[in-house]
This record gives C-alpha cells, structure tokens and sequence, in this order.
C-alpha cells in the first residue's frame, strides 16, 4: 500500500473513531447520503433545493434551515446524552471507554448549546421579528443567509469529527492547558476550535443584522416602547451578542494559535497563563447564558399575553428588566471560577452582582404571574411550556443564588449540584421557551397548527422526565460527585440516585420522539390553519396569512398602539391592511444569490484543512472566501422589483383584496 | 469642512452617502460592526496588558522596541487618516477623480506602513524575537499583527472601491462604500494611537 494512503487512513480514522458503534454510524450515514441523493435525484428535486432554499435570502426559509438543523441537533445533542446517563446509571460500568466518554461530554454540551440553542433561538428570531415589526425582510438579507451558511458549516464541521479524527474531548469550556499540543495532539481540539469561530462570525453577523433591524426596519409609528416584547429581548440579545463574541473569538484564534503556529498565551512554559483564556472565555461565557434566555423571555411574555387574553403586565418594567440584566450580565463572570483564588474582594463583588441579577430576573417573573391574574387562560402546548417554565426558572435560579455564596461555591463547584442547576435554568428557560415558541409561531411558519394532544404529550414527558433526571443530580453534588467523572466504584451511596437521574433521562429522550412524531404528523394530517390568527394574537404577524407571502406586507402597516393587532381588532379594523387594487405597488425584494452558500463552503475547506494542518486545502479554501467577497463587492444586481400583477394576485387569492 | 448635522437635515440635503435609505441603514450596520471591531482590539489590549511582563527568557519591550520606525508608521497612518478625510470631502462634492486621486494617496501611505511594520517583524525575527518566544512576544505579535492585517486588508478594500467608481461614478451605492471604508480606516488610526501609547511608548518608559 502506498505510505500516503496508510497516512491517511491512520490520520483521519485513528483507533478513536473505530469503535464498534461509531462503525455502524459511518454506515448508516453513508447509506443515509445515498438514500439523500437517490431520492433528490430521482425527483428532480436538486434544481429546486439549489433554487428555493441553498441561494434563499428570504428570513422565513431561513428560518425554517435553522429549525430542521436545530432538530437535527437537539437530537445528536440527546444522543449524546442518554450515552453519558447509560455510563453513569451503575458503578463501574465501562460502556464507553473513559476518552470516548470525554468526547462525548465534550460534543453534548457544545453542540446543545452553539449548535442547538443558538440556531433555534435565531430561528425563532428570522421567523417572527420581521413580521412583528412590520418589515418585508431583515436589515441585510445577504448577510442574514450568510450567517445561516456559517452556522451550518461550522455544525457540519464540528459534527464530522467523531467519524474522522477524532472528536475534541477538554469539555464545551476547553480549558488550557489541556487543549495544548502537549497534552492533546490528536485533531479533536482544532475542530473545536475552528467550528466554533466559523459559528462565530455567523451568530456575530445575526447579532449586527437585528440589532439593525430593530433599531432600523420598523413600521412607522411603532417607537421603542411600543415594540413586542419579543422585539425588545432581540434587540437586547443582538447587543448581547455584539459585545459577548468578540472575546470568545480572541480566545479561541490564541488557543489555535498555540496549537498550529506554536505561539504561547495559555502554554505553562514560555510565560503563558492558562487562567486567561479562562477569563476570556467566561467574559463572552456568562452574557451567552443570558443570549440563551433572554428571547426565551419574550417568547414568554408573548404567549402568556396571548393565552390569558390580557396585555402583558408591567410592560415598562420588563423592558427595564431586560436592559439591567443585560448591563449586569457583563459584571459577574468571576463567578465560574471563583475557586481560582482571587481573593475575598474580588469573589465577594462577583457573587454580589450575581446575586444583583436574581432581582430583575425575580421582576419578570411576577411579570407573567400578574399578566395570568385574572386572564381567560388556555391551556394549549405553548402554555404549559410556560406555566412550566416559570417554576422551573425559580428553583433553577435560586440555586444559582446558592452557588454565588462563594464560600458554598468552594464546595459545590465543578459538582453534580453545577450540572443540575444550569440543565435547570437551561432547559427549563431555553428549551422549555424553544419549544414554546414553536408551538406558538408553527402555524404562521408553515401554515398548519402541531397536533395538541400529541404536543400535550411530548411536554409532559420532557416536563416529568427533566425533575426526574436532575432532581437526583443536585442531591449527587451534594454527595461530592464531581461532573465529568467516566465512572466510580460501588459503595460512594451515589447508585441509587443515578439510576433514577437515568430513568429520567429515558422519559426525556421519549419526550423527543414524541415531539418528532407529533411533527411529523402534523405535518401529515395537521389542522390547516386558514385565519392566519389561529390564537387570537395581539401582535402584527398574526395580521397576516399563515403562511406568510414572500413580500410580507403588501402595505406596510401603521401602528398607533403596543399590541398593534390586538387594537386593530378592537376597533374593528382588521380589513384596514386590506389593499384596494389600484393601490398595489411594484415591490423591492432582495434577490438570490449563491454567494453565502458558497461563503460556507468556502470556510468548510479551509477549516477542514487547517483541522489536519494540510496547508494547500486551506489555502483553497481562503481562495474561496477571497472570491465569494470580490464577488459580492462588486456584486450591484441584487435586488429585483416583484411586479404589483404578482402582488394583486397572490393578496387576492388570500381574499385580502378590497373590491 | 462642516459636517451636516442632524437639526439641519431638514434644510441641507443629506450628504450623499445618507441619501438612500438602504445605504444609509448599511451605514449604521457597519458602526454595528466597529463595535465588535473596538471588542476584538480591547481583549487584544487586555490580553497584552496581562502578559506585558511575561517576558520568559526573550527580551523586554524596553530592549526590543525602536521608536524610529514606529514614529514613522505613526506618521505615515495619521496622514493617511486626513487624506482619507479629503478623500470623502471631495465626494460629497461629487469629484470623482479628486475622490480616486486622495484615496491612491491613501493607499500608498497604508502601504508604507505596512511595508515598515513587516520590515519591523522580520527584525525582530531576526533577532530570535519571535512569538515562540514569550507570551509577551505572542500577545505583541497578535495584537500589532491583527491591527496591521487591518490595515493590509483595507489597502485591497480601497483597491476594488477604485475599479468600482472608475466604473461607476459617485452614486449612493459607491459613496456608501467609500464611506464605510473611510470610517473602517479610522477606526485603525485611533487602534494605532492606542497601540502607540500603550504598546510602544508605555514599553519604553516603564
């Protein structure tokens, strides 16, 4: 056999990636491809992907990607999962050997949270603050699919390491030294490193685009005060983001540096000091959890408002709550590590302002209380969600406040109690507000309701099965189990509660099958949702057919009060947007364009080979960045006027033409 | 030179940068992406402030730095930074060869300091200077190096903005870009000074 054949063989298929189990995924995503392809072709469906959904810039297809790769996640994210709770439900058990159990940890918690969370949450965002704002499309629709290209390519990327290479196994934190070459020599940590600063450039480019969006695009008459609160905890998120990912950006390129180039930041020789990208990572770390709560807050406060039949309570002080939150969220991330050693000073400042942070967060809540006091509440799926968010996010965040009292946090840290109590602000603010917002907004996205008995039942299995998985977690930490620990001997008193943490993680993993089912079903045979307002909304996209026309609004509305449609529909004027035909004019829309796909691409090849450190394949690759941004500078043609015909056919076939 | 203000928008026409409400909005997405821009340099700033003294077994700034090539990109930049200004004064009064002429000015200035700040390096590389010396020379290196990579990539952003109003002229669109371009380049001036003050004169002195 030639040398360079066993070279590659020995490179990308190290004994790492040849378990058993991982053998039978390569197969069964080989004839998966196949399958993919077969399919495609045999449909001439690959005109139609390239057309409607590869070169899209339209945020309502952009969002739906970002749906179907959040699912996809959640579900690689959960695998990994119910891996970790089959390793630890007895003692000494050795399912996995303890470096794929570092993998695996490794891979369950970056991908939940950059590749799972972030998209659905930005699904949620592209689907909904457009129409909400009464705009036809995001602030910069090029850059909005590019950034979607960047998530996807940094996912494919990060997602392929398992089956070549080799995964990254130094947790989703990354800590040095343990990520230096000394200590981790295998590709596993490159991959880490550069899917997360390609994600990166794509989650900071969302950040701009609707930071703009909402401080730019909105109809007139809508003024801060009164935007959706949706609106508000985006505009807020996007800050968020523009000041969180720069430091994770410079962390990560040092931490690959020191890797590629031999440079030493975070080196234990040569002066470099491993505590500081410690610091930069927790300085982007502790707003990310925020980025990952804070939309979730306006989803709520949406669905609350629009299932209790009541204007959302406190409107002024949720907006204040959100903007003190996202000030105080810069001043706590000491709190991580308070076991570095600071000293009394600095850890009692930062276990003071997190605990600042309980009090606006503590607002929001009896916010959504009081917006229930009173109101005519259905119980639909999005609103369990909710009623179950609400006690979930207290006790997760009041053992948050137990874990700033530092001299507790000396105890607890790094424990199964730290594991319990961020699955359960979490889940139960994150998770429980995605799949809230999904079952809210599924109809105006795809123009037909989920299922609510089958969706009643998917929450109740996640609801359940999360107490009973991490419930027994806070009691473990309390009996010293530390978090990333591959197995431990009988007779620590630790067996009883894993197996039930075990169970539950069973009934959660059931509670996604039956959320898959219910889609899919939905999908089938789901109620058809022709009003375009199936739940009586307050706000402007439900003024709209479900699904919504490529160009949004035909007219862009006028808006005199917070829930604009709400009061269009008290004052009788729901057929107020309705056009008469003469008054339908010729539309700007943004056009296609190849370039952000091929962007993807690009950046794929070029982190690929410096993955491998196969310099001529990364050398393609910014040859590839290089002319997708020639291309798209010199690139004028890029909008095209949808013709009023077009526009008066599709609103009349809507029946939303006067006359 | 006098900047249109906001009050007088309603009496003066928008410069022309501003006049198209889609330019306009590109406008403020690219103060959007200054900010991060300001965080990328600041965790390069604080990262350097940290391993300043981290000096290993290299040298310290004070025996590495000479002032006289780093005076000379100062000034070299600083000019720059004007020209640029002029560049933009003379678009919005629609001169485009005047526009195309300060902005080539431009170009060759950033190029000479480029050109000095690589010569710079590779003495220090010569040297035995290099990042693999010290955290102290990593953080050096990537801060003064992202900062100039800056700069080299705004030399070629200026290169196609010249094909591009050769071809077009001075429309909203090019004088957007222009525009964008010019608030880009100084952003990198006042990067500079900062690097100047804290880098070059602080190693120096203290």
């Amino acid at each position: 056999m030639p040398s360079f054949v066993t070279y590659l063989i020995h490179t990308l298929f190290p004994p790492t990636v040849r378990f058993p189990d991982i053998l039978l995924i390569d197969a069964g995503l080989v004839l998966g491809g196949l399958g993919l392809i077969g399919f495609l072709t045999k449909t001439h469906r690959w005109g139609w992907l390239w057309r409607e959904w590869l070169t899209t810039v339209d945020h309502k297809k952009i969002a739906v990607m970002y749906l179907i790769s959040a699912i996809v996640m959640l579900f690689r994210g959960g695998i990994d999962a119910e891996m970790l709770r089959a390793q630890l439900a007895m003692p000494s058990v050795h399912f996995m050997p303890a470096i794929q159990y570092d993998e695996v940890f490794t891979t369950h918690g970056t991908i939940m949270i950059f590749f799972m969370a972030m998209p659905f949450i930005f699904a949620l965002f592209n689907a909904v603050v457009p129409l909400m704002i009464g705009a036809r499309d995001v602030a910069f629709p090029r850059v909005n699919a590019m950034s979607f290209w960047l998530f996807a390519f940094g996912a494919i990327l990060f997602n392929i390491s398992f089956i070549i290479g080799g995964s990254p196994d130094a947790g989703w934190t990354a800590y040095p030294p343990y990520t230096g070459l000394a200590f981790n020599p295998g590709p596993g940590e490159n991959y880490y490193f550069l899917s997360l600063l390609i994600a990166g450039m794509g989650t900071t480019m969302t950040g701009i685009n609707f930071l703009v969006t909402t401080i730019r695009m909105r109809a007139p008459g809508m003024t801060l005060m009164k935007m959706p609160m949706f609106v508000w905890t985006t505009m807020v998120t996007s800050a968020l983001i523009l000041f969180a990912f720069p430091p994770l950006t410079v962390a990560l390129a040092m931490s690959l540096f020191d890797r590629l180039f031999g440079s030493s930041f975070f080196t234990l020789t040569r002066g470099g000091m491993p505590m500081m990208y410690v610091n930069l990572f927790w300085l982007f770390g502790h707003p990310e959890v925020y980025i990952l709560v804070l939309p979730l807050f306006g989803v709520f406060s949406e669905v609350v408002a629009t299932y209790s039949k009541k204007a959302l309570f406190g409107y002024p002080m949720m907006v204040v709550s959100v903007l003190a939150i996202m000030f105080l969220s810069y001043g706590t991330w000491v709190h991580h590590f308070f076991t570095m050693g600071a000293g009394p000073a600095v850890n009692a400042f930062f276990g003071l302002s997190t605990m600042l942070i309980a009090i606006p967060t503590g607002v929001k809540i009896f916010n959504w209380i009081f917006t229930m006091w009173g109101g005519r509440i259905q119980m639909t799926t999005a609103m369990l969600y909710q009623m179950a968010f609400i006690p979930t996010f207290v006790i997760g965040g009041a053992s948050g406040v137990m874990l700033a009292v530092v001299p507790a946090d000396y105890q607890l840290h790094n424990t199964y109690f730290l594991i319990a109590h961020f699955h359960n602000v979490i889940i139960g603010g994150t998770l429980f507000g995605l799949l809230s917002g999904m079952y809210y907004w599924w109809p105006k996205m795809f123009g037909m309701k989920l299922n609510e008995r089958q969706g009643k039942v998917a929450f109740w299995l996640f609801f359940i099965g999360f107490w009973i998985t991490f419930t027994p977690q806070y009691l473990l930490g309390l009996k010293g189990m530390t978090r990333r620990l591959y197995t431990y001997p009988a007779g620590l008193g630790w067996h009883e509660l894993n197996v039930i943490s075990t169970v539950g993680a069973w009934i959660m993993g059931a509670g996604f099958v039956a959320l898959v089912y219910n889609v899919v079903w939905s999908l089938l045979y789901g109620e058809r949702d022709v009003t375009g307002d199936p739940w009586d909304g307050r706000t402007l996209e439900w003024s709209l057919p479900s699904p919504v026309p490529e160009y949004n609004f035909a007219r862009i509305p006028v808006v005199h009060e917070r829930d604009a449609w709400w009061a269009m529909k008290q004052k009788g004027q729901t057929m107020a947007h309705a056009l008469r035909p003469e008054d339908v004019h010729d539309i700007e829309m943004p056009k296609n364009t190849p370039i952000p796909f091929l962007l993807g691409v690009s950046f794929f090849v070029l982190g690929f080979g410096m993955t491998f450190k196969w310099w001529p394949i990364a050398i393609v690759g910014i040859l590839g960045v290089i002319a997708c941004l020639l291309f798209s500078g010199f690139d004028y043609d890029d909008h095209h006027h949808l013709e009023a015909d077009v526009v008066r056919q599709t609103e009349a076939s809507l029946g939303r033409l006067q006359g | 030179m006098s900047l249109p203000l906001a009050e007088k928008a309603g009496q003066h026409p928008l410069p022309i940068e501003f006049a198209d409400e889609k330019e306009s909005i590109k406008i403020t997405g690219f103060w959007m992406f200054l900010v991060t821009d300001v965080l990328i340099f600041a965790s390069l700033f604080s990262t350097y402030a940290v391993f300043r003294t981290s000096v290993a077994m290299g040298p310290t700034p004070d025996q590495l730095f000479r002032m006289g090539p780093v005076m000379l990109e100062t000034i070299l930049l600083l000019t720059s930074s004007f020209t640029i200004g002029l560049g933009v004064y003379f678009m919005r009064k629609g001169q485009v060869r005047a526009l195309m002429g300060w902005m080539i000015v431009t170009i060759l200035l950033g190029a000479g300091f480029v050109g000095t700040e690589i010569h710079d390096f590779v003495t220090f590389a010569q040297m035995g200077a290099t990042w693999h010396t010290s955290a102290f020379l990593s953080a050096f290196d990537i801060l003064v190096g992202t900062h100039g990579a800056h700069v080299t990539f705004g030399i070629f952003w200026a290169i196609t903005l010249l094909f591009q109003l050769r071809k077009r002229g001075i429309t909203p669109q090019t004088a957007r870009k222009v525009y964008t371009y010019s608030l880009y380049w100084h952003f990198l001036d006042i990067v500079w000074i900062f690097i100047y003050t804290f880098v070059y004169l602080n190693g120096k002195i203290v």
